[in-house]
């Protein structure tokens, strides 16, 4: 655990993630609860992938669930990478279609190493029992070191 | 196979369904072939479908999308009507990044149909480097038959 204080170190991660285009293009951010970090993929019409239903795309589902796979692996680095955590493999498994209303990621990290972390994500909506989606990945970890990316 | 479309009219019914799904409209993907063998796809580069703004390359979600996208028009050009799958799962190995600025072509093929599930694959590589793939990618399709409206007066 980090020394910093948590506020501060949230406010670190908030800052590195608003420099990542594709999270902004989408719109997901981080929430900091009492429990720990949580994402959010904000709804609008523009993440729809089948009208007819209406569903959430299957590729933005995947793309949320990685981009927060990336800020968890920072955050667990106290938010010291030089670089972002490089996606080495995504597999997702769909469980349900994506309601048009906000996505919630809860991620964990089964091992951080030096060289490559394993995580996986859930996502959901409304109800964190009933999961929507699920993923799991392998990042390449950017050598530690202060500064590049989070904690300026 | 193909009972209901004719190949000739594949690329135009791929490009209309592609139309109709506004996250697809949002990152700019275009098909580009489409036929009951395979489907290919093109996204542009654009400044904001980057991951990481050191490198400048495409976020792995984009690419995520694209494969989804691209793989689940091959079921449907492959099935030959518009039939409303699902993605079940859907594996990306990212084996490359296509350089910042560059163009990439998606080509997914359904290889395999059964009643309950169809199966794709996917290549992604960049424009003009075939033998440079970026992403190779492996999905499996939920069939939940033919949607009354599913793609409004397309055809």
């Amino acid at each position: 655990m980090s020394a910093e204080p948590i506020e501060s170190r949230f406010r670190a991660l908030q800052a590195a993630i608003e420099q990542w285009p594709y999270a902004a293009l989408i719109g997901m951010q981080p929430l900091l609860h009492d429990e720990g970090l949580q994402f959010r993929l904000a709804y609008r019409e523009e993440l729809i992938g089948n009208p007819a239903l209406p569903a959430i795309h299957g590729g933005v589902l995947g793309g949320f669930m990685e981009l927060s796979a990336q800020a968890q692996i920072l955050w667990e680095a106290d938010c010291q990478l030089a670089a972002l955590p490089r996606v080495v493999d995504f597999s997702i498994d769909y469980l349900r279609p994506g309601r048009p209303e906000d996505v919630m990621g809860d991620c964990r990290v089964w091992r951080q190493g030096q060289r490559v972390a394993n995580i996986a994500v859930a996502a959901w909506q409304g109800d964190p029992d009933r999961i929507i989606a699920t993923a799991r990945g392998h990042f390449l970890m950017p050598e530690a070191e202060a500064g590049a990316v989070g904690a300026r | 196979m193909a009972q209901d479309v004719k190949t000739a009219d594949m690329l135009q019914m791929a490009r209309e369904f592609f139309q109709l799904l506004p996250h697809g409209r949002l990152l700019g993907i275009e098909v580009r072939q489409a036929d009951a063998e395979r489907v290919q796809t093109r996204l542009a580069y654009r400044d904001d479908l980057v991951g990481d703004p050191q490198g400048g390359h495409l976020h792995g979600g984009v690419i995520t999308t694209l494969i989804d996208q691209t793989s689940g028009s091959a079921v449907l050009c492959r099935l030959g009507r518009l039939e409303a799958v699902a993605t079940l799962d859907l594996r990306v190995d990212h084996l490359a990044r296509a350089r910042p600025g560059q163009a990439v072509v998606a080509e997914a093929e359904c290889y395999r149909v059964t009643p309950n599930i169809c199966f794709a694959r996917c290549t992604v590589f960049p424009e003009g480097e075939r033998a440079r793939p970026v992403a190779a990618s492996m999905s499996s399709f939920m069939r939940t038959g033919q949607v009354p409206g599913f793609v409004e007066g397309s055809r």
